[in-house]
């Protein structure tokens, strides 16, 4: 208890630095490098060679700017907002379901695309993406994006599982056993978007629109489809090593995962694969944001330039098994990855996926009666909870 | 000679000297300076951050932006109270509960025989086998236990080759308690939660049982009571401060965790996982305040019923 005490007086202290909140002003010049910049940043996203020598995107950079990364992974969106929200940090990789809500909450500032020179090349579907775009400022660079695969285990399904149905409905799987039990669901409010996402397919009446935008109907169908998941989900994943030991200790066959795990249980020999179901899936876009109060402004500049030019999109795609947000890594040998393997990880499947986005009640396609995120967040913690 | 040398010496001419007279003769400032840095230490970094904590859970969060409301509100009290979050903290105390008379049932008989009947090199062997899975990381621990207890793990292939794995199954099969597996289950949560909290119960029950003289056991037999009786009346008795202690360390300290519930267990939240979630992960740190006294307040109950049996009469 006393961990917990002393790490909320912390965390007081630090919320406290933060109450005036200002928007800052765009950036019109840059200067010399402050010698470090801090970004937080999901797992596995920024490599320096320590997991892998051969998958390296910072050292490059350190050596030729003289500034120092400093990364702070971070396992969900939410503990993304949490941290700018303390502050202290340069960067984010946000996806879109924290993006709007830090541009909202003014906690990173527009970017002047005029001081990164390799703006032109990022992907023209990215460019302007409403995740990042607010009234025509840009609140970040493009960095990568990918969907939310259907990882399962090859032995139990000889043929790819077409359908979510097998996370989602009590069924008996092609190796005649129940998959109650053997399933696994993401340890995230955002996952009722998935629930939504199967029932746009397969309960067209409802109306679904978007998976990110439910009124009360919707989402009442939605969490139902929860509960009934949760009967057959023995534990949420949240941590993504956690998730790969239940797929190879626990006997999981079958979950939404990320390319990430599917590429390293596949790299150790685990008989893994993954697939888009016909209902296709949800998927992340991250950006580069920058804080408003950034305190390294230029080194983070340097760092978003680096983001769009160098090796990094390209090898980092290779290694998370997600699309680069500058087409050209995926061809120009910058880096490891090939034309064949962005299209692998789903580089001319941008149509399928349906993007994280905040949901807000203000929604366009069901007359603004939508579900506000953080009734996600109660409530998922209810159907967890056996709700 | 060495005498007068001593004495005939210049008194108080050194800085240190000259301190330490002064202290000598006011007894008080030396108390004083004596206790400053503890209690600045208890005053500042635990009582002050308790207090912000106690502040923070007044406030309410905005829920679009994650952004924190620095208004007086009972509303973050009151979404306490919705079912969902009621569920967490009954599951919490239910376990902690479990836990502590778990531990104090496993706890007893080891105590008792290290206590009464190990001397020598046993003794030490007691305290290192208490002791040595403190030394250890308790997350090291954690996962270790994660593995024991997998679908595919040791405890799973033991059953197999005992040809007991129908024993299990019906065991996981109870509603509640049971799961897919040990590793999914309550009752693999409270496995690994008495596994780590039991010492803290051992050495304090030792230390009681100790204290209670061997004549009055054989006075009791002596007047003709039955072992059981013994054990009732005049042993129970005598070790309950040892046993209280143990639990306030078993009954807390499952209260505010955290990790085991993650590691191991069903994903349904602990108070501790709550708290976390709500500061770490949802930025909601008056939610997450508001839960932290839920502990506060129960711990708070349970010292005043403690006290109330008298358990701390004997202290």
């Amino acid at each position: 208890m006393t961990r917990i005490v002393t790490g909320l007086g912390t965390a007081l202290l630090a919320s406290a630095m933060f109450v005036q909140a200002t928007q800052a002003e765009k950036l019109t010049s840059l200067g010399a490098g402050e010698g470090q910049v801090n970004i937080v940043a999901w797992p596995g996203y920024i490599e320096r060679g320590e997991t892998d020598p051969k998958f390296d995107w910072v050292t490059g950079f350190e050596k030729k700017t003289s500034c120092k990364v400093q990364i702070k992974t971070a396992n969900t969106s939410d503990e993304m907002v949490a941290l700018m929200n303390e502050g202290g940090f340069d960067l984010v990789t946000a996806s879109g379901d924290a993006s709007l809500r830090l541009i909202a909450g003014k906690r990173v500032q527009p970017v002047n695309t005029d001081l990164i020179p390799s703006w032109n090349t990022v992907d023209d579907r990215l460019k302007s993406a409403p995740w990042h775009t607010v009234n025509g400022e840009h609140y970040g660079v493009p960095y990568m994006w990918g969907p939310n695969v259907l990882m399962y285990n090859t032995e139990v399904f000889k043929e790819p599982p077409t359908s979510w149905n097998v996370v989602f409905e009590e069924m008996t799987l092609p190796d005649g056993k129940s998959n109650k039990g053997r399933v696994q669901a993401y340890d995230g409010p955002i996952h009722v978007a998935d629930a939504a996402n199967y029932l746009m397919k397969h309960k067209p009446e409802l109306g679904i629109k978007s998976p990110y935008e439910l009124n009360a109907e919707q989402y009442a169908a939605a969490l139902d489809m929860l509960r009934g998941q949760r009967k057959l989900v023995s534990r949420y994943w949240h941590d993504a090593f956690i998730q790969m030991d239940d797929f190879t200790n626990e006997g999981v066959v079958a979950s939404g995962s990320w390319p990430f795990q599917v590429n390293i249980l596949k790299s150790k020999g685990a008989p893994i694969a993954s697939v888009i179901p016909e209902e296709g899936a949800t998927g992340w876009a991250d950006t580069t944001m920058m804080h408003s109060e950034a305190e390294n402004p230029n080194c983070a500049y340097m760092w978003m330039e680096h983001t769009l030019s160098s090796n990094l999109m390209s090898d980092l795609s290779v290694w998370f098994g997600a699309n680069p947000g500058v087409p050209a890594a995926c061809t120009d040998g910058r880096g490891m990855q090939t034309a064949e393997g962005c299209t692998t990880n789903g580089m001319d499947d941008f149509e399928k996926i349906r993007f994280w986005t905040t949901p807000v009640s203000k929604c366009a396609t069901q007359n603004n009666e939508c579900v506000p995120y953080y009734r996600w967040v109660s409530d998922y913690i209810g159907v967890i909870g056996g709700r | 000679m060495s005498n007068v040398a001593i004495t005939s010496q210049p008194r108080g001419d050194g800085i240190l000297a000259r301190l330490s007279d002064a202290l000598w003769r006011r007894p008080t400032l030396f108390l004083v300076l004596l206790l400053a840095p503890p209690a600045l230490w208890l005053g500042i970094i635990y009582l002050g951050s308790l207090f912000a904590l106690l502040a923070q859970s007044f406030f309410s969060i905005d829920e679009f932006s994650g952004l924190i409301n620095y208004e007086f509100t009972l509303k973050t009290y009151r979404e306490l109270f919705i079912p969902a979050n009621l569920d967490i903290i009954i599951r919490t105390t239910l376990m902690a509960t479990c836990v502590t008379l778990g531990a104090a049932v496993l706890a007893f008989p080891i105590a008792y025989y290290a206590a009464r009947y190990a001397r020598g090199k046993w003794k030490a062997l007691f305290y290192l086998g208490v002791m040595l899975p403190l030394w250890s990381s308790y997350l090291v621990k954690v996962y270790a236990w994660k593995l024991i207890l997998a679908k595919e793990g040791i405890l799973n292939w033991i059953f197999e080759v005992l040809h007991l794995t129908w024993a299990l199954e019906a065991y996981l099969a109870i509603p509640l308690i049971g799961g897919n597996s040990l590793s999914v289950s309550y009752s693999g949560t409270f496995l690994v939660f008495l596994y780590v909290w039991l010492p803290f119960m051992v050495l304090p029950m030792q230390a009681s049982l100790e204290r209670v003289s061997a004549s009055y056991l054989e006075a009791s037999a002596d007047l003709g009571a039955k072992p059981l009786q013994t054990f009732r009346l005049v042993l129970l008795p005598l070790a309950l401060p040892g046993i209280i202690a143990g639990s306030i360390f078993t009954f807390s300290l499952t209260l505010g965790d955290y990790i085991i519930p993650q590691i191991v267990g069903s994903s349904r939240l602990f108070i501790g996982q709550a708290v976390y979630t709500h500061q770490g992960t949802a930025g909601n740190i008056p939610l997450a305040a508001a839960f932290t006294v839920v502990p506060v307040v129960i711990m708070g109950f349970y010292l005043w019923m403690a006290k109330r049996q008298g358990a701390f009469d004997a202290l």
